[in-house]
């Protein structure tokens, strides 16, 4: 069984995001790049998954779309363990022309369980986990905690209303993933660093996709009005402004 | 030509997102001169199904198949795209939450419809398209042309005030057409836990950190959650060390939520935590350490001891309520 994992790079969660010409563009001076929390727990799980003979997942394979200034991201996934990766060789656009370039690769390869985090920590889409699915017509889970392999047998589970949903599905699928899937994600250790210089980075032509939307402009959100600070042997006071001028209890 | 709206319920009475939702695409229906119609799939009953005419909606399909008691986005998808279809559906408007996340994407493909998630406001043009969304976890704004004749929007939580507006709706009670398309996906198994709706989906949140200094001081914090008919959260590290299940972890790397009310305890508002919940209409902040950077993005702050403010807090709240 092989698994491929679905990887975005984005700026480390603690930037301060800065943009550029006219508010167009990312400013990307001094920005490192990570891969996006939730592919790193997939990949985290994937590896896991591989380490345990009983699951019967023999590779673990990355893939990513963007321009070859991604390496070392995905150079990252391979120190951490990923066998082999893809690189589709574009500037990701947006969610749509993503999800077809992957659907690409998926299809030109031989993958059982695709995986895509919930949302990328940059553009905050949650979309192309879906998308990958629907363009595949492979059945997709989204919002998965858990995923367990036993001899080829799939299980993942999601939140729900009230508690907790065990899913049992086949393979070929889509599990979109998020918080709990793995517990702490995996780093790379120097023996992984040296042998990811070998492995094999595929580098995939382009699908000819048009984007379906555009960003335009970036703007800084709204500033929050200064907190109002309560006494705290007057808590009755907090009630009443919540009460009255809040009016959310 | 029209708006359509996937309305949510849960044990039949619609979620108050589904009233939020039927509100935005009243207004959206009406800026761009169609007729705002709606889709609830489950058992809901003609009462509850009545109550979305307060809001705008001119017309709503009600579908029940037994088939669909099970959330298998493939076949959900199926059946939302037949009526976009079918109703000309030039819009489509879902919750920013775990169904609306599910589904908005492959209706996307299905539909060749640009999608624009997490929107908390109406467009700002109409032709061009062109829509504000949050991005970096709340750090920014983008502005966003969706390009394709039918556009999906997905609206953030509490963003989008209620709007009354009594119409004439009509209820059409349909069945949907499941030939060919038997879900892949099989429910194993149901474990009842919270017996609360998801977090996600909570109007006040009531959220612990590590200032707490201990799991076992979270009574108040579950007492006040109580009251408040809330849910309970915590920041990360209180999950890694096993404190609270990582299902209550919020911020960028657990949940990103957009409650009404948010009360941050012992949080000290790391980036990362308030990538998660900074969309959260309102803020409350107990911490001991006055120039903790949550008090920046709280609107009512006490600096104080919480395993001390939390307990009258409650008090206070308990007194209050039965006044
Ligand atoms: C890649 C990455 C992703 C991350 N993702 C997340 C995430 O998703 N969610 C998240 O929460 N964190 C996340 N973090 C961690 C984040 O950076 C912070 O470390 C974390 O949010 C701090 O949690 P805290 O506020 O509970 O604890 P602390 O930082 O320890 O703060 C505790 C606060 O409690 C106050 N306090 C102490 N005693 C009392 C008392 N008696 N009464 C009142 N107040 C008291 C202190 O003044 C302090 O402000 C992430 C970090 C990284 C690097």
């Amino acid at each position: 069984m092989n698994i491929l994992v679905c990887i975005s790079q984005v700026p480390d969660t603690t930037t301060k995001v800065k943009f550029t010409d006219n508010n167009t563009r990312l400013d990307t001076t001094g920005i490192q790049w990570v891969i996006n929390p939730w592919d790193e727990l997939s990949l985290t799980r994937a590896l896991e998954l591989k380490d345990d003979a009983s699951s019967g997942v023999a590779k673990v394979s990355v893939a990513l779309v963007g321009p070859v200034s991604t390496e070392p991201t995905i150079r990252k996934a391979l120190a951490i363990g990923a066998d082999d990766a893809y690189r589709v060789d574009t500037e990701a656009l947006d969610a749509y022309q993503v999800a077809a370039q992957l659907a690409e690769v998926v299809k030109a390869g031989s993958f059982d369980i695709i995986l895509c985090g919930i949302e990328s920590s940059d553009y905050n889409g949650s979309n192309v986990g879906g998308m990958l699915a629907e363009f595949l017509n492979y059945p997709s889970v989204s919002g998965i905690s858990n995923l367990d392999v036993k001899d080829g047998q799939v299980q993942v589970s999601r939140e729900i209303d009230g508690g907790k949903e065990m899913i049992a599905l086949p393979t070929p699928f889509v599990g979109i993933v998020q918080k709990g899937i793995a517990k702490e994600p995996r780093i790379a250790a120097m023996r992984g660093i040296m042998m990811a210089r070998k492995k094999p980075i595929q580098i995939v032509e382009s699908a000819p996709v048009e984007p379906l939307s555009q960003t335009l402009a970036f703007e800084p959100p709204q500033p929050r009005p200064a907190c109002n600070f309560i006494d705290p042997d007057n808590p009755e006071q907090l009630i009443t402004l919540l009460q009255n001028e809040a009016k959310v209890i | 030509m029209s708006v359509l709206v996937y309305t949510e319920n849960w044990n039949g009475k619609f979620k108050k997102l589904s009233f939020e939702l039927a509100s935005y695409a009243s207004r959206l229906a009406e800026m761009l001169n169609m007729d705002p119609i709606a889709v609830s799939i489950g058992q809901v009953d003609r009462d509850e199904l009545e109550k979305l005419a307060g809001y705008g909606i001119k017309k709503m399909i009600a579908i029940e198949n037994d088939a669909l008691k099970q959330f298998d986005t493939q076949t959900y998808t199926k059946v939302i795209a037949d009526i976009a279809s079918r109703e000309s559906a030039k819009l489509l408007v879902l919750a920013n939450n775990n169904a609306g996340k599910s589904l908005a994407p492959r209706l996307s493909v299905r539909l060749k419809a640009a999608v624009a998630s997490g929107v908390g406001q109406l467009p700002e043009k109409l032709s061009p398209f062109v829509i504000k969304k949050r991005v970096f976890s709340g750090n920014a704004l983008a502005g966003l042309e969706l390009r394709t004749e039918t556009k999906i929007i997905t609206l953030a939580q509490n963003s989008f005030d209620l709007i009354e507006k009594p119409a004439d709706m009509v209820i059409e009670k349909a069945e949907a057409d499941l030939a060919g398309i038997a879900p892949k996906t099989s429910i194993k198994d149901v474990q009842i836990q919270t017996g609360k709706l998801l977090l996600s989906d909570a109007e006040i949140v009531v959220s612990g950190g590590r200032g707490m200094k201990s799991p076992d001081n979270w009574g108040p914090i579950e007492e006040l959650a109580g009251l408040l008919n809330g849910a309970t959260a915590c920041s990360r590290p209180v999950s890694d060390e096993g404190w609270r299940p990582h299902e209550e972890h919020t911020g960028q790397t657990g949940k990103i939520i957009a409650p009404n009310l948010y009360f941050a305890i012992g949080i000290s508002g790391a980036t990362q935590h308030l990538a998660g919940i900074s969309a959260s209409k309102y803020i409350v902040a107990i911490n001991n350490d006055k120039d903790a950077p949550i008090f920046e993005a709280a609107q009512y702050g006490i600096v104080g001891d919480a395993t001390k403010v939390l307990p009258k807090l409650v008090e206070a709240l308990r007194k209050a309520k039965s006044a």
